[in-house]
């Protein structure tokens, strides 16, 4: 095809061509490699921003984390030390255990919530295509203006969510929601579900809707029960599915700052601190950039395996 | 589906499609026709509350955005705002000594250029790397998509050196190109697979009539390849409008703050009491564009988070 192509631009520059006469190859390959250099030209933005923002950032990531690389000042090489540190340091480790309780208390939350929703609003009327609009539509709000209006919501006495959970008996009248560790990951959960269980249940939507209905129909006429069909024939075919929204999901709540930023402050008592907040003060308050980076690749680290883990659990069990 | 009923039937116990038979003779038609619909109604009913949940917080915020200093503090709060007054708004050019309206305008200008920009590089790019291929441009891809793999979030303190080495610290400029970058790959995705699908006789039939690449590209291939370019525009959009943690990082002067960094100033409240109102205004101002975006592309916004997504 692109032979063709190249040929067919060849013939129109012939006629200027000084010198001898080309063959129609060897036009084409002129032409060719010009289309290259073209193709080259208008991919060069992208690369130069790439190279510049993103790989030569990545590489710096590692070198500076092998230093003691105060904001002002000299640095200074000091091999694996930030690494040493970091396992040691009881502050890291506390902010990598929150963040792996989170992750673990929000993803299947998310799952379920956003599976549930898949399954509720598959039905082919037209009222199931508004619904999912609505259902979507918080996607499209920022973390950071969802975890604003969370924050006023249960806030004590004066928040709508507050006072619905004080009539319900759940919180006291003069209780805080954000007082405790788990009140205050409670309301970041419920906001974040609020926020992305929309998107969940699209991509499973579309897993689901990728089914053909003559298998579930033939599972049906050969006596499975709905749940057997959605158990043994469902579940598996959606597999792929699956593991992409538990991709999503975990990398996105290891990833968690805006949310526990802005709702929880790190409080109570430095109890929801996750690891990216931890990176975020010990590089931009602290100023220690060489330690910073060192807990990235940390963070880096955990983020591969538990991609990589999930990727191949979910590719190489039969039941899933 | 009446087939696939009475396949059922015949292969069940004889016992049981008796007292189905039953069922329908003895119960009268009113009460068959109520259960029969209770599935629908039930449906309607969960999908319903759950709408109403969905919609309770945004409704909340404009509710609190509307309501005028004396109902904001009323215990327990109201539901509606009894005398909606836009003070909350007005007042937010001066908020605690802040000019919002001015972190607005900051939010409006990196969020366009960044949007422009994103699409003008993916489209380029994405035309080079799926029709005018060059040694190397697969190696290319890969590695662009290759930064999918790793989160901004982990390179943002080796990438605030890079910014300040350039002089691009604490700027808008800087800002922006960081999230040119960032929003790079899913476009050129995007872009890529819509030329791919292009068929290459329209192109051809243009180069041959004498067009040059950039006027074919220009005039034949980009209105063909305008719902990637919609697609890319509004994710960019919607990423660039809403981001918090870059912004938070890079910026250090309040006058150069994003709207969502302000809110946090905002928050952090004087002498202790935060002006709840006039967050909630502000939430509204950074909330509502991109619903009502959303609402009437949503199109594009969709297919595009899918596409995405299923890479």
């Amino acid at each position: 095809m692109t032979a063709i192509v190249e040929e067919a631009s060849g013939s129109r520059g012939a006629p200027g061509t000084p010198g001898a006469p080309l063959t129609a190859a060897r036009r084409g390959m002129r032409v060719g490699r010009r289309r290259a250099l073209v193709g080259l030209a208008m991919a060069s933005p992208a690369i130069v921003l790439i190279v510049a923002f993103f790989v030569v950032p990545l590489v710096m990531t590692f070198w500076i984390s092998l230093h003691n690389w105060p904001l002002l000042g000299r640095h200074r090489f000091i091999g694996l030390d930030n690494y040493v540190r970091a396992v040691a340091d009881p502050g890291f480790r506390t902010a990598m255990k929150f963040t792996l309780v989170y992750t673990v208390v929000i993803t299947p939350v998310l799952f379920l919530i956003g599976l549930g929703m898949a399954l509720l609003v598959r039905r082919k009327v037209r009222a199931a295509r508004v619904f999912q609009s609505i259902y979507f539509m918080p996607v499209c709000i920022g973390l950071a203006s969802g975890s604003f209006l969370w924050l006023y919501l249960g806030q004590s006495r004066i928040g709508p969510l507050f006072d619905l959970l004080r009539r319900a008996g759940v919180v006291p009248a003069d209780g805080n929601i954000f007082a405790g560790t788990w009140g205050a990951l409670l309301m970041v959960v419920g906001m974040v579900t609020w926020k992305v269980v929309g998107l969940q249940m699209l991509l499973l939507l579309s897993g689901l809707q990728s089914i053909p209905d003559e298998v579930t129909e033939a599972a049906r006429i050969d006596g499975a029960s709905r749940w057997q069909g959605f158990r043994y024939i469902t579940l598996p075919l959606l597999r792929p599915t699956l593991a992409l929204v538990l991709v999503f999901s975990v990398a996105g709540s290891l990833l968690a700052f805006d949310q526990f930023f802005i709702m929880t402050n790190g409080g109570p008592a430095n109890s929801t601190i996750t690891a990216v907040y931890a990176i975020y003060r010990t590089s931009f308050i602290s100023f220690k950039l060489g330690y910073g980076a060192a807990l990235s690749v940390f963070l880096m680290v955990v983020l591969a395996v538990v991609s990589a883990v999930q990727m191949l659990l979910l590719r190489n069990t039969d039941h899933g | 589906m009446a087939d696939t009923a009475t396949a059922r039937h015949a292969r069940t116990a004889p016992r049981a499609s008796a007292r189905a038979r039953d069922d329908g003779r003895t119960k009268p038609g009113f009460l068959r026709e109520v259960r029969a619909s209770m599935p629908a109604l039930a449906w309607w009913v969960v999908c319903l509350c759950l709408a109403v949940a969905f919609l309770y917080p945004l409704f909340v915020m404009l509710s609190m955005a509307l309501k005028g200093p004396v109902e904001q503090a009323q215990i327990p709060p109201t539901v509606f705002p009894h005398a909606p007054t836009l003070d909350n708004f007005t007042r937010l050019s001066s908020v605690q000594g802040l000019n919002v309206f001015g972190n607005l305008l900051n939010s409006v200008m990196v969020t366009l250029a960044a949007t422009v920009l994103t699409v003008v590089v993916a489209t380029l790019a994405g035309y080079a790397l799926a029709r005018a291929r060059f040694p190397g441009s697969n190696i290319v891809f890969f590695a662009i998509l290759a930064t999918f793999m790793i989160p901004f979030q982990a390179i943002i303190t080796p990438l605030f050196m890079v910014l300040k080495t350039l002089g691009l610290n604490n700027s808008l400029v800087g800002l922006t190109i960081v999230y040119v970058t960032f929003n790079l790959p899913f476009g050129l995705f995007i872009m890529r697979n819509s030329f791919a699908a292009v068929p290459g006789t329209l192109e051809e039939a243009a180069l041959v009539d004498g067009c040059g690449i950039l006027r074919a590209l220009r005039h034949i291939m980009l209105p063909i390849v305008m719902p990637g370019v919609i697609t890319t525009a509004l994710l960019t959009f919607f990423a660039s409008w809403n981001e918090f943690f870059a912004a938070l990082i890079l910026l250090t002067d309040q006058d150069k703050f994003t709207l969502p960094v302000t809110l946090t100033l905002v928050t952090s409240g004087q002498f202790g009491t935060v002006n709840w109102g006039a967050l909630e205004a502000g939430v509204a101002l950074t909330v509502l564009p991109c619903v009502v975006i959303y609402v009437l592309l949503q199109r594009y916004y969709v297919s595009g988070m899918l596409n995405g997504a299923l890479k």
